[in-house]
C-alpha cells in the first residue's frame, strides 16, 4: 500500500476548545484500500480528530490534504460531497422507516410523471435489495422497517449506503462498541468487503481485538497526541493495549487480574 | 415487483415469515378502517330510518367530516414531521376575523381580503415554526402561547373596531366575488337537478323552490377536503419531500446527518397547518356570512384526535393522511349520527375520549410490531 499516495493527510492537527487542548499536533496519513484503525481510550481525542476530518470542527492549527490538495471544509456537507462519509455509532438510521427509505434518505431517486417529480420507489427498492444482498443481509422486503434489524445489520445498512453514494473515505465511529459477538463479526466482515473495493476505512474503536481483526495500520491516540502508527504484524495486542492505556499502569493491573483485560 | 422477487436471495432461516394478515395489520390506517366500518355499521343498524342516509343527511355529515379532514391533513403532516400545533382553533377564529375586518369594515374586495388573510396566517404559522426551531422549545409550549395570543386578538380586534364580537355582512360583500365562490360555492348543481328530476333524490314540493332538489350541489368545502387530502397523500408517500417529512419526525438528528434539511421541512409543515386552518376559516365565514370571536374553539384537539385515530404516532415519524381523513370521517359521522339517532349530544364527548384512548393503545401496539419489539 505504501507506494500509493495517501487520500487524506492530516498534518500536525491541533484543536483547542477554549483553554482545553483536545488535540496537540496529530499527523496521520490515510491510504485508499486500507483499514486504518484509530485507537484510544475515552477522552483520548478520537472523536475530536474524526470530527475534524469530517468537517464538523475546523482545526486550530495544521492542515488537511485531500488527494494532495489542501482542503477547508466549511461544514460536514462539504466533506460528504468530497467523498468523506461518517457512519455514526447511533443516529444513522430511523427505526420506523423502511430500509429502502432509510437507504435513500437525503439522496432520493426521482422519476418524472408529467410535471411532477416523484420518489422512484421501484428503483429504490431494487437497489436496496441488491446492495443488502451484496453485504450478506437477507431482507424480508425493502419495506421492512429498520427497527426490526439488529444493531450490526443497521451498521451494515449505513455502511452500504455510504459506499453506494460514492464514499472514498469511510469513517466508522465505534461501530462495534454496542454489539454482540456475531454482530461484531458481521460488521468486521463488511469492513473487509468495503476495503477490498478500494475505499479507505477509518475504524475508530477502543477494542484491540476488533482492530487487529481487520486493521492494516494502527494509530494510537493518547491525551491528544499520537503515539505513532504501526503496521499490521509490527505490533502485538499487548503493546497496543499498553499504548492505549498510556503505559505502565495497566501492566500492574493486568497482573493482578490474571491477564484478562 | 417481480424483479425484486428475482433478486431476493435464498431465504434466511432466522427471518420468520409473517402471515399476510399480520402484514396487513401493520399499517397506520388500520384503526381508521376498523373504526369507519364499525361506525357505519352501527348507524346503518340504529339510525337508518332517521334520514341520515338520504341525500340531505349524507351531505350533512359529509360537510362536517370535510371540515375535520381539512384541519386534520395539516395536523397529520406536522405530527409526522414531529411537531404539534395547538393554535389551529385560534387560527381559524383569527383568520375568519381578519377576512371580516378587511372585507366588511375596511370594504376591500373579498378576494383581496382572502389573499391577504392567507399571507398573514401562513406567515404566523411560519413564525411559530421558526421559534420552535430556533429555541429548541417543545412545539407544544410555543403553539400553546399562540393559541392564547391569536384568540386574544380575535376577541380584541372586533371589539375595538366595531364594538361587537361578531362581524356580519360578509355574504353581501362576497356576492359575485370569484375567489369567494371557490370557498363558499357549490358544484355539480346540474347533476343534482337531474337526480331530483329523475326522482333519485327528494325535491321541494312547496314554496319558492318547488321542483328544485333538496340538495343543490356539493359544497366547495368537500372539494377542498378531497383535494387537500389527495395532494397531501401524494406528497407524503410518493415524493422526496415526503421522505424528508418522515425522516424529520423519526429522528431529526439522524436525518440531519444524512443531509435532510430538517428545519426547513418542519417550518414548512407549520405553514401548511396554518394554511389548512385558513381554508377552514374562509369556508366557514362564507357559509355563515359572519365571523365570530369564538369560532374554532377546541378544533386543535379535534384535529389531533382525528390524526391519532388515523394511526399517526404522537412522537412523530409515522402516520398516514388517508388514516387521518378516515379519523375525520369517523368524527363527522358520529357527531351528526348521534343527532340523527336522537342521542344526547353531550355523549359525543364521551365517545371522543373513549375512541382516543383506544386508538392510542392500538397505535402503540402496532409500533411495537413495526420496530420488532414483539
Amino acid at each position: 500500500m505504501s507506494e500509493q499516495s495517501p487520500i487524506i493527510q492530516m498534518q500536525n492537527i491541533q484543536k483547542h476548545f477554549g483553554s482545553v487542548i483536545a488535540l496537540a499536533g496529530v499527523s496521520v496519513d490515510i491510504f485508499p484500500g486500507e483499514c486504518h484503525c484509530l485507537l484510544g481510550d475515552n477522552g483520548a481525542g478520537k472523536s475530536t480528530f474524526i470530527k475534524t476530518m469530517s468537517g464538523v470542527h475546523k482545526p486550530t492549527h495544521g492542515e488537511i490534504l485531500f488527494e494532495g490538495q489542501p482542503m477547508y471544509f466549511a461544514d460536514p456537507r462539504d466533506a460528504i460531497s468530497a467523498g468523506i462519509a461518517t457512519v455514526h455509532q447511533h443516529l444513522a438510521m430511523i427505526p420506523l422507516m423502511s430500509v429502502s427509505r432509510n437507504f435513500f434518505m437525503g439522496n432520493e431517486p426521482q422519476k418524472s410523471l408529467g410535471p411532477l417529480k416523484l420518489f422512484d420507489h421501484d428503483y429504490a427498492n431494487r437497489v436496496t435489495m441488491e446492495e443488502m444482498r451484496k453485504m450478506g443481509i437477507n431482507l424480508r422486503g425493502p419495506d421492512q422497517a429498520v427497527g426490526t434489524l439488529s444493531g450490526g445489520e443497521r451498521q451494515t445498512v449505513a455502511i452500504a449506503r455510504a459506499v453506494h453514494f460514492g464514499a472514498k473515505v469511510l469513517i466508522l465511529d465505534e461501530p462495534t462498541s454496542a454489539l454482540g459477538v456475531r454482530q461484531t463479526a458481521n460488521v468486521l466482515a463488511t469492513i473487509d468487503k468495503v476495503r477490498k473495493q478500494g475505499i479507505a476505512v477509518v475504524f475508530i474503536t477502543h477494542n484491540v481485538r476488533h482492530a487487529l481483526a481487520v486493521g492494516d495500520r494502527f494509530t494510537v491516540l493518547n491525551r491528544g497526541k499520537t503515539l505513532g502508527t504501526a503496521k499490521r504484524g509490527e505490533i502485538t495486542p499487548e503493546e497496543l493495549q499498553d499504548l492505549m492505556a498510556g503505559g505502565q499502569e495497566l501492566v500492574k493491573l493486568e497482573s493482578s487480574l490474571g491477564g484478562t483485560v | 415487483m417481480s424483479d425484486i422477487a428475482q433478486t431476493s436471495p435464498a431465504t434466511d432461516e432466522r427471518v420468520k415469515d409473517i402471515s399476510p394478515l399480520r402484514k396487513a395489520l401493520i399499517r397506520p390506517e388500520l384503526g381508521g378502517i376498523v373504526g369507519t366500518i364499525a361506525v357505519f355499521t352501527f348507524f346503518l343498524l340504529f339510525a337508518f330510518d332517521s334520514g341520515m342516509f338520504n341525500a340531505q343527511g349524507v351531505i350533512n355529515w359529509s360537510v362536517v367530516s370535510a371540515q375535520f379532514v381539512i384541519i386534520a391533513v395539516g395536523a397529520c403532516l406536522l405530527m409526522i414531521a414531529g411537531e404539534f400545533d395547538l393554535s389551529v382553533g385560534s387560527m381559524i377564529g383569527f383568520a375568519g376575523m381578519l377576512i371580516a375586518i378587511f372585507g366588511v369594515t375596511l370594504g376591500w374586495p373579498i378576494w383581496l381580503a382572502i389573499i391577504i388573510t392567507f399571507v398573514i396566517c401562513v406567515a404566523i404559522g411560519g413564525l411559530s415554526g421558526w421559534i420552535v426551531i430556533r429555541t429548541g422549545l417543545p412545539s407544544f409550549i410555543v403553539t400553546l402561547a399562540f393559541l392564547f395570543i391569536l384568540r386574544g386578538f380575535t376577541i380584541f380586534l372586533p371589539q375595538i373596531i366595531e364594538r361587537k364580537t361578531i362581524i356580519g355582512g360578509i355574504k353581501d360583500a362576497a356576492e359575485g366575488d370569484w375567489l369567494a365562490s371557490a370557498f363558499g360555492g357549490k358544484v355539480f348543481g346540474g347533476l343534482f337537478q337531474w337526480m331530483g328530476d329523475a326522482g333519485l333524490i327528494a325535491t321541494f314540493t312547496r314554496g319558492t323552490r318547488a321542483g328544485q332538489p333538496v340538495v343543490d350541489g356539493v359544497p366547495m368545502l368537500i372539494i377542498w377536503a378531497l383535494v387537500l387530502m389527495a395532494l397531501a397523500h401524494i406528497l407524503l408517500t410518493k415524493t422526496k419531500f415526503g421522505n424528508w417529512i418522515f425522516a424529520s419526525g423519526g429522528d431529526a438528528e439522524a436525518a440531519r446527518n444524512s443531509g435532510v434539511p430538517v428545519n426547513k421541512v418542519k417550518i414548512l409543515m407549520f405553514m401548511l397547518t396554518a394554511f389548512c386552518a385558513t381554508v377552514f376559516a374562509v369556508c366557514q365565514v362564507m357559509e355563515f356570512g359572519s365571523a365570530g370571536a369564538d369560532r374554532g374553539l377546541l378544533k386543535e384537539f379535534e384535529a389531533i384526535i382525528a390524526v391519532v385515530i388515523g394511526g399517526a404516532l404522537l412522537t412523530g415519524g409515522y402516520g398516514s393522511v388517508i388514516g387521518a381523513a378516515l379519523g375525520a370521517l369517523i368524527f363527522g359521522v358520529v357527531q351528526q349520527g348521534l343527532f340523527f339517532a336522537g342521542v344526547e349530544s353531550s355523549l359525543f364527548r364521551v365517545f371522543l375520549g373513549v375512541i382516543l384512548l383506544g386508538a392510542v393503545i392500538l397505535n402503540t401496539y402496532i409500533r411495537r410490531i413495526i420496530t420488532g419489539e414483539r
